[in-house]
Formats: structure tokens, sequence, C-alpha cells
């Protein structure tokens, strides 16, 4: 991916100085953290001034300078694995196996790994620093036969353990809490003053976050510390202290001041990695202005249209649509740029380029909600049909549907539509989009699992690729049935098979029975507490991986809306009323879709805000995002031009509901 | 400058203002005596007797239970998520046989070393020790707010229905064009302090009160009467509360929330529900918010003599120190360049003029003038009508500007103590563009006994402007202002005003020594 990508200017050009800046500033700010630290951590209440000159000479040291040194060495692999994995567009696991899945790619393991290293490097250099009884791993000791020998200093292992629990949980809650996505704001801010309003966030954060690891890495230390001690005691051929209270005894736990260096430590840990990360975040979304129009052919590709475009990589997309909705908002020079004509034609190519490509966009949207949202209609409608029938056959499967979604009469998906969805969406093309959050149905057989696993990795704004299944939206009733056919296999759903009673080819014996078998395991299946628990959709998940890439249609949405208003006065050729018409039917076919997904259940259900973590979570809030800013952006038009919009030309359909916006009454 | 003495004397005792006609206002002695005119917003009234009012507080309903022994554990508990910290330490402290002497002792050393510390910040800004009642009283843009039946008011930017939030926490939106004013009413709305729609939306009603900040999205085409508490989205931040101002974006993307108890200002990205927290030193809490018309900037006031001027660009401020008092009202030209404000103690209108920089360059901050100028004095004045001599003039609460520029509405204290001194509405002629002019107009007057406590011009009347006034009495009345708009009417002002009956004639004050920018 990182070498695939390196191919691109912007990459090569912007995205690595940013990259670059925001570790090297990470590291400027290692200095006087780790001095904090040290501080904190050698503090006293009864000698404070002893604390301040031990603390002098502790930085000045020759060990001191070395693990400042590891330290740095660790931010830069900190933050060269950011860059490595962050992603503007959130993954998003539609239930707990496809969570699972996410954090035993291998991909995920080498970063839990070296993370974990990492954590223990940290560990060491805290142990290093505080000195005291942390300082080394072995120390003498005398055995009964004054016999000198070297023991295990368990608080130097406890430490260090410590510290790999902790990185390596560091990394369990990126994926989690999807650390990796970098989200953009809508205010714009510099860069000094973000990260200053940032600041006491990071430390809340990593506070609470290092309270909860120590307190996880206690218990488990407490049930198998044993293990890693031993083992160290045996491959370093040292004795295990006699004398002192094995730290994985109560006793030895209840030790205050160990809990407050392991906490601090880890807090230490957390805080420099978070900066970086914060850092990181700020430089990479950081407004980039790209020239709209350039005398020069060379740079032709680095200009607004072109780039827009483009559709790998995807942070180049979004800093250009980010660019576009604010020089449609507040550059009227710029603005004028996009409405000019070409020297030699007098065609209005940038204003082409950038509607175009705009409208491309929500189209693809309007498709991916449409698609989506036949599917479970049809679910809806095909159940209700032959629900007397299903009944008949077998009513276990009610009975868990039922446990499943507690209303069956906006009824999400039968398991049994699921399934042949899925079969669908394996057997075409992996980047078909709006099956993502579909895939993980519960009565779904390993193998088509198998089959259909690329897509959670592939990002869901591939869309442009059209499988024929999202072309299609208008059978209705029948659809799972014709899909099946189509795809050649046997229909596999008990909701098809009345609907297959109707048509004049019948499947074969054969066929019914096989499908009567699997029937029979998935019923088996859904009684397990486990494979319920395991592959039971989360609630809303498909809503949110739906619009995972909505902040690039909400920034389409700006930017024509905004280029559209200002073109009221300032469009001089009149180049933007030739698209107007479809701008507008654009908009009003996604307001429809939109406003039919918001209908389906869970689709509004509001997202628990949690402000207390460092991952971002404005990606489960990006649906209502754009609900607001379509409403907003066809607001824009309307009320700028009035009653002119009259004269527009719309299909019946679109100029009645233009009405209902024109007289305030969406 | 132009001072209250050019004004036309008051009117005589009973008369009230019905509205301004060539270039005079004209009075009657009824209500009744409304002009006929193609909108007639309704008039209403809301007497304080109609109102069911809360018999008592939330907090005060404890003593109507049964006292009920519950283990000091869940008592440490509740007082814990009720009262934080420090009703965690009293609760302690208070509870001397079940806990240990020197646990009770050294948390009610802790409590009053804390009260100690919060004493010394309350000292430095006395507004921090004031109750949120007390506190939205005191900063709110209404007159005597708590004692106020029409509590806030909101036009829509866009058609004719308004919001009126009333004195028993609930809100009321009227639409002349249905039949139907639903009634919103929530758990946590109560001391509601200001009301605005958002723009570019048919149905979200933002709402500021005590605790939170809530967002209504009352469905216009809905028949039903009381839409329930789901239509309702609360925004809430730690710390953040009460809130006294409230300004949405002109462009419906952002809103900014102020409260004097949070020094920062919060920048909400409503639909997302989340909040960017603006951060500046010094202020001690931002009170007042009003958002320039053209977006590019925002006022936010603090409860020192202090306040900032945002650009909404890159989020910078400009700082603005005040000699006297804190900046108490402020109001923005329609196009964004002129910001006219008042400060607390002083009687003049001072005005700022912000260039705008072309956006492209992306510079530092927003150039600005460096000393604002007093345009208006409107000290005290004495009138000598038929009824005596009448007193106007003095500490200003509010200012409006009708969106075309051309009128300007003052809201003047008065004096509460002093009979002759009652609080009244001044209003001035303006001109923003080719130089800045400020003309007398006249005064509003409602009925006898009845103060204004509240105004503000509707957003696109079409034949001039109207003001709508909220009086003492709980009457809500609209005083229309008939005038040909001197410059363009602006986008989204669809349609050239048509003049009803009434026909303008051209002004001449040459007479008169009047401000404009020359002069002063």
């Amino acid at each position: 991916m990182f070498s695939a990508e390196q191919g691109c200017w912007f990459i090569r050009k912007v995205i690595c100085w940013r990259a670059a800046a925001s570790i090297a500033w990470a590291v400027l700010l290692l200095p006087p953290s780790t001095a904090i630290f040290v501080i904190l951590s050698k503090f006293s209440v009864l000698h404070p001034i002893q604390t301040i000159s031990e603390c002098f000479s502790m930085l000045t040291s020759a060990t001191a300078i070395f693990s400042f040194i590891l330290l740095c060495g660790v931010i830069i692999m900190v933050g060269f694995l950011n860059f490595e994995y962050y992603t503007v567009i959130p993954t998003i696991a539609c239930s707990k196996i496809a969570l699972f899945g996410q954090l035993l790619h291998p991909r995920q393991l080498v970063n839990s790994l070296v993370h974990c290293i990492m954590g223990m490097i940290v560990a060491w250099c805290s142990a290093v620093t505080i000195g005291f009884r942390y300082e080394t791993l072995g120390h003498p000791c005398a055995q009964t036969d004054g016999y000198h020998q070297m023991c295990l200093n368990e608080y130097h292992l406890i430490l260090l353990l410590g510290g790999a629990f902790v990185g390596f949980s560091h990394s369990l809650l990126g994926v989690i809490h999807n650390m990796n996505y970098v989200s953009f704001h809508t205010v714009q801010q510099y860069k000094y003053l973000r990260f200053k309003g940032c600041l006491p966030l990071v430390v809340k954060c990593s506070a609470t976050q290092a309270l909860y690891s120590v307190r996880n890495f206690i218990v488990v230390y407490y049930f198998l510390g044993y293990i890693p001690r031993t083992w160290i005691c045996k491959t370093l051929n040292l004795h295990l202290g006699s004398s002192a209270h094995p730290l994985d005894s109560i006793a030895g736990l209840l030790d205050l001041s160990l809990l407050y260096h392991l906490w601090i430590s880890a807090t230490f840990l957390l805080f420099t990695w978070y900066i970086t990360l914060l850092l990181f975040r700020i430089f990479l979304t950081e407004g980039y202005s790209f020239p709209v129009q350039s005398s020069f052919t060379e740079d032709a590709d680095h200009c607004l249209p072109k780039v827009l475009t483009e559709k790998q990589p995807m942070i180049l997309k979004f800093l250009a649509l980010q660019d576009l909705a604010l020089l449609s908002q507040h550059s009227p020079l710029r603005r004028c740029e996009v409405f000019s004509l070409s020297q030699p034609g007098g065609h209005p190519h940038n204003w082409n380029a950038i509607s175009k490509e705009c409208l491309s966009l929500l189209a693809d949207l309007t498709q991916r909600l449409v698609a989506y949202h036949d599917t479970v209609a049809t679910n809806g409608r095909a159940k209700s049909l032959s629900s007397g029938s299903e009944r008949k056959t077998s009513s276990e499967t009610s009975g868990t549907e039922d446990f499943m979604s507690p209303r069956p009469t906006a009824l999400m998906k039968t398991p049994a539509s699921v399934f042949t969805r899925s079969i669908a969406g394996g057997q075409q093309s992996p980047l078909t989009a709006p099956f993502t959050p579909d895939l993980d149905s519960p009565f779904m057989s390993p193998a088509l699992r198998r089959l259909a696993a690329p897509v959670e990795q592939g990002s869901p704004w591939y869309g442009t690729v059209q499988s024929p299944h999202i072309m299609r939206r208008v059978p209705k009733l029948w659809s799972t049935s014709t899909d099946s056919q189509v795809n050649g296999s046997s229909p596999p759903s008990p909701a098809s098979v009345p609907s297959d009673k109707q048509e004049p080819s019948k499947p074969s014996f054969l066929a019914q029975f096989l499908q009567n078998r699997r029937e029979q395991v998935k019923n088996f299946l859904a009684k397990r507490v486990l494979i319920v628990y395991l592959f039971n959709k989360l609630p809303e998940a498909s809503s949110q991986a739906l619009f995972a890439d909505s902040q690039a249609h909400i920034w389409a949405l700006e930017g024509l809306s905004y280029l559209v208003q200002a073109s009221f006065s300032e469009d001089q050729f009149g180049v933007v009323q030739t698209t107007l018409p479809s701008i507008l039917s654009c908009m009003l076919v996604l307001q429809e879709a939109v406003d039919r997904h918001f209908k389906l259940p869970h689709a509004s259900s509001k997202p628990v805000r949690s402000t207390s973590s460092m991952g971002d979570s404005t990606y489960k809030t990006l649906r209502f995002a754009l609900r607001a800013t379509l409403k907003t952006a066809i607001y824009r038009i309307t009320t700028t031009f009035g009653d002119h919009l009259n004269a527009v030309q719309l299909s019946a359909e679109h100029r009645k509901r233009l009405q209902q916006f024109l007289e305030y009454k969406e | 400058m132009c001072s209250l003495a050019l004004f036309p004397p008051p009117l005589p005792y009973g008369q009230t203002t019905v509205c301004e006609s060539n270039n005079e206002l004209l009075s009657g002695s009824s209500t009744e005596d409304q002009l006929k005119q193609d909108f007639s917003p309704p008039s209403l009234s809301f007497p304080r007797e109609s109102l069911k009012l809360h018999s008592r507080t939330e907090n005060s309903s404890k003593a109507a239970f049964l006292d009920h022994s519950e283990t000091l554990w869940m008592r440490s508990a509740a007082a814990w998520r009720d009262g934080g910290l420090t009703g965690l330490l009293n609760e302690i402290t208070n509870s001397h046989p079940e806990v240990p002497k020197w646990l009770s002792m050294s948390s009610g050393c802790i409590l009053a070393l804390l009260q100690w510390v919060s004493s010394f910040h309350g000292s430095l800004f006395p507004h921090l020790t004031l109750s949120s009642e007390d506190m939205i009283a005191e900063f709110s843009q209404v007159l005597n707010w708590s004692d106020c039946v029409v509590r806030a008011f909101a036009w829509h930017p866009h058609t004719d229905k308004f919001a009126v939030a009333l004195l028993d926490d609930s809100i009321k939106i009227y639409n002349p064009k249905s039949a139907t004013t639903p009634t919103l009413k929530h758990r946590l709305q109560r001391n509601v302090a200001v009301v605005q729609w958002k723009p570019l939306c048919a149905s979200a009603l933002a709402v500021g009160c005590q605790n939170c900040l809530l967002v209504w999205h009352v469905d216009p085409c809905s028949l039903s009467t009381r839409p329930s508490a789901g239509c309702a989205h609360v925004l809430s931040h730690p710390g953040h509360a009460p809130v006294t101002s409230i300004a949405w974006s002109p462009s419906g993307s952002l809103l900014v929330s102020a409260s004097p108890m949070d020094t920062a200002m919060m920048v909400w990205d409503v639909a997302a529900e989340s909040c960017v927290p603006l951060q500046r030193v010094g202020g001690g809490g931002v009170t007042f918010l009003s958002w320039s018309p053209d977006g590019s900037h925002v006022l936010a006031s603090t409860p020192s003599a202090l306040f900032r001027v945002w650009e909404t660009r890159m989020w910078t401020c400009e700082r603005w120190p005040c000699i006297k008092g804190r900046c108490q009202s402020g109001c923005w030209s329609p196009d964004g360049s002129r910001l006219l404000f008042t400060v607390q103690d002083e009687a003049v209108i001072y005005s700022l003029t912000f260039t705008n920089t072309p956006a492209a360059v992306p510079s530092g901050t927003s150039k600005g003038p460096h000393a604002a100028v007093v345009v208006a004095d409107l000290s005290e004045t004495t009138f000598s009508t038929p009824d005596g001599d009448i007193i106007v003039g003095g500490e200003i609460q509010s200012l409006a500007w009708d969106p075309r520029g051309e009128r300007l509405a003052v809201l003047l204290k008065g004096d509460p103590r002093a009979a002759d001194r009652s609080p009244i509405i001044a209003v001035f002629k303006t001109r923003v563009s080719p130089i800045f002019e400020l003309l007398p107009c006249g005064f509003v007057q409602g009925e006898p006994g009845a103060e204004p406590r509240l105004m503000q011009f509707h957003p696109n009347f079409r034949h001039g402007a109207l003001l709508t006034v909220c009086w003492s009495s709980g009457r809500i009345t609209h005083v229309p202002f008939y005038f040909l708009s001197a410059s363009i009417p602006r986008l989204g002002l669809s349609g050239s005003p048509t003049l009803p009956h009434v026909q303008e004639r051209p002004a001449d004050f040459a007479n008169q020594s009047l401000f404009t920018e020359f002069i002063s």
C-alpha cells in the first residue's frame, strides 16, 4: 500500500513532509514531557529540594541521555506506524467476528508486536529514569550459605511487562476505537492553536487510559505473572529472591509506590504516543490550497479539477474536496477562476470538471443507498408475504429472528435473505461496496465468508465499479430468487421457496434436499449462544459503514452549493446555469434516498458520545452530518435563486419536491 | 454625533406607536388602530395569570418526601453524582457519626480550602458567585429577564413564523400560515435565556437554557401540538452552563454558544454533536455572541471590560479592551463591515469598522480599526410634554439593526426607581454606504404601563422593517416601518418591495446636525 502510493506526487511532496514535520515536532516535545515525567516520578513531599537536585543530576547523566535517544527512536517509529496505518475512511466492523478478523489480521499482528516491543523499550527507559529499586533486572543477593549470586529484580520485570502490556493494549484499542482514522474538522484553526486546544484532552485521555491498562495488567499479572518470571529466571540463570514478597501476591501488589510508578510510566508512554498521533492528525488534515488552474502545462496535474478526479490516494481526494469546500465559501478570487472560460475555445473546463466529479460522488452515494435500501426492503416484503409458509416449515427460524430483531414489522433482514445476498456479494467483484455491511451475517457458511472476506479490507469507496446488483432496482418482490438464479447457485433461502413454487422452472429435488440440510445446520448454529454473539450484527454498524466516507460527500455538497450560490452574482458567463438542473435533481434524488434510509431501524439512533478517548468517533455521526448538510445545501440554492428556479428544467416530481423547499416545508 | 435632543418628543400618555410611514412615526390611542396591511403577524398576549408556573424548583422537592436512610456509601455515591467533589466532601463532613473523625475533619478542611480558593477566584470575577438564574438575568439581552413573561423571542430567518419562550419554560411556535401552535417542553429546558432558528433550515430551533443547549426539530408539516422530547437533541459540555447566548452561522453549518461560567466559547457541529472549545486567556467567561450577517466575524463579549472579535475562517481573534465596563450588546451591519456596540454604564453607541480582507490571502488577523468611534450619545435628555417633563436616556440594554441596515432600535434601560424614567425604545434611521449615517427617527411606545423588554427585527419584511417588541405586560406587538430601501435588496430577499399605500418623501434633514463619518 505504501509503496503503491509512493508514486503519487502528492504523497511524495506533501504528505511525507507533513508526516516528517509532525514526527519532528513530537521529538522536540519529548524533552519537556520527559522532564515532567522525571519530576513526577521522583517527587517526594518530604524532600522537595532534594527531589529537584536529584532530577537535575539524573537528566544530565549518561544513562538518561542514552534512554532519551532510545525514546526518540520509539517516537520516530510510532510516527512511522501512524503514517503507515492511517486512513481517512474508517473500517467499520459490523459484527464481533469481523472485529476479531481485524484484530487477527497479519498486518495488525505486526503492529501489535511492534507496539509491544516499543512499550517495553519505553518502560525500560522509565525504569532507568526512575532508578531506585527499578534500575536493573538482576541484583546481587545473599544466600543462606553466604554465597553471593544474582537474583531477579521483580520490580524491574513488572515495569517492563507493564510497558509491553500497555503497548499491546494500545494497539488493540487502536483497532477497536478506530484510532488510525483521521477525521477532518469543520472548524479550521491554526496548527498551534489546535494543538493547544487538544492538549488537555490528551493528558486526560492518557491518564485515564493508563489507569485502566494498569488495572488490567495487574489482574493479568496476578494470575499469570509466574510464567514470565520463571521463564526469565531460567533463561538468564537468575534466582528468585526469597526475602521479599513475590509480586504476584496480593500483599506484593498492594504496594502504592509500585502502583504509582506503574501508572506514571504508563501515562508517560501513552502521552508521548498520543502526542505523536495528535500532531500527525493535525499536520495531515491541514488544508492544502490547490491551484484552480495553472498557466504551465507541467503543473496541470496538480490543479484542483484534475486532482479531484483521482481515485488514489484517498488523502489527496479528501484534501482536494476540503479545499473546494473552503474556496467556494471564502475566496471570491478562486471562485472566479472556477467560473472562468478556457482561453482558446471558451469552454468552462474548470467548472465542468469540478461539478462532474462532485455529481458523480453524490450519484454514487445515492446508488449505494438505493441498493442497500432495496435489498433491505425486498427482504422485508418477501418475508411478510411468505411468512405463513415459512412458519409452517421451520418455527425455530422465526423464533431466532424474533430474538434478533424485536420488531418484525420493520425487519432489518431475515437470515435467509442475508445468506442470499452474501452469495451474490461473494461471487461478484470484491469491491461491491454496499454489501460490506452485510457480509457478516449470522448464517453465512465459512466457505462463503472466505469468498467475501476481501471486501472487509477494501475501502467502501471503490464504488465506481458498478456491479449489476447495484444498478438493478426495479425487481423488488422476487429479487432474492432471481438473484440466486442469475448467480447460478441453488436458491438457498426459505424466503425464496414460495416464490420458486410460483415460477415455471422448479429447482431439482437434490437442490431442495441440500437446501433443507443447510437450513437445519443454520438453525442448529443459530441456537448456540456463542455463535449468535459472534455473528450477530452490531446495530447501526451497517449504517455507519454505508456512510463511512461521507465526509467527501459533505464537502462535495458544500462546495457545489456555495459555488451555485456565488454564481448568482459572480458567474459572468452563466456556466453554472447549464448544470443547475442536474445539480438540483442529483441533490433531490439523494435527499429522497437519505430520507428513506433514515426510516430504517437503527439508522436514526444516535450513538453514545465518548469524550475521553483518543479514538475519533466522528464517523459514527457522519450520516447525520450528511443529512443536515444536504438539506442546508438545497435550501442554500433555493433561497438564493428563489422563484427563478421555476425556469429551471426539472421533472414534475422534482419540481414538486423543490416547491416544498421553496416554501420551507421540509 | 447624534444625540437624543434631536429626537421628536415622546408621545403623550395613552398613545401608542403604530407604524412609521412617510418618514414619521404615527401613533394611535389603542392597538386596534392598526393600519391595514397585506402582512400582519399575530399580535399576541400572554397574561401572567394564564401561565402555570412551577410552584417550587426541582431541588426543593426533596423535602416533600420522607427521609430515607441509606448507607454512607450510597449517599456518597449520590453526592458525587449530583454535586461532584464538593458534594462528596459536604456529605462526608456532615455525616459525623458514621465516618471516622479524621476523615470528616480532613474533608471539612479540604472543603474550606476549596471554598477559599473559589472565593478568591470569585473576587477576581464577581459574576462567578451568582446563581445561574441571576447570571442569566444579568447577562441576558432581555431587560429584567427574571420578571419577564416572554423570556426569549426569535423570528424564523426565512418565513413568517416565530418562537416565543415563556416564563413557564415552554416554547410556543406561531405560524400565520398554520393553525397549530406547537408547544415545546423538555425536562432540561429550564430558564430559557435565548432561542434562535437555524438559517437555511425549516425546522431546527436552538435553545440556550440553564443546564444545556437544546436543538429542537419542529417539523413544519406536522400537526402535532406537543412534539415529543425525542425531537430535541441535547448538547452539553461539562462546565458550559448556563448558556446565555447562542448564534448560528449565517450559512447554517455551525452554532456557537457562550456561558459566563466557561472561559471557552463552544463551536458546535450540531448534526455531529461535536464541539470545539475556543479558549483565550482573560475575560472569565463569554456572555454575548453575535455573528455578522456575512458570516465573517463573531462578536464575543466577556463579563470583564474586554470583548473579542473572532474571524471565522481560521478562528483567530482580536482583543478589544473597553475602558469602563463590559460590552453589553452589539449588532452588525448587513454587510458585516460595521459593528455597533454598547458598553455597560455608558450611554453611548460605539462603532467599529472591519474591512474584509481578500480571503484568498490567509492573513493572521483581520485588519481591523485601531479604536472605536462614538456615533451616538444617548445620555439623559429632558423633553417637556403636555403631561410634564419626561427624562429619556441613560444606559442601553440592547441594540437591534434591521436586516437592510436602515433602522436601528435601541432599548434604553431607564431607571426602575424613578417613575418618570421608564424604559423606552429609541429608533434611528441609518445608512451604511457610501458613508455611515445615523439620523433620529423617534420613540416606540406601548400601552400605558407597559415597558419594553425585548425587541427584534423581522428578518425579511418586504416593505421596510418590522420591529417586534415584547412588553412587560406579556404582549407582543409589531411596529412596521414603511420605507423604500435605498440599497439594493439583498440576495434571497426576492422581489422588490411593493409599497402598500404609503408614498415616501425624500428626507430633508439638512438643517439638523447629524452624525456622519465626516463630522466626527
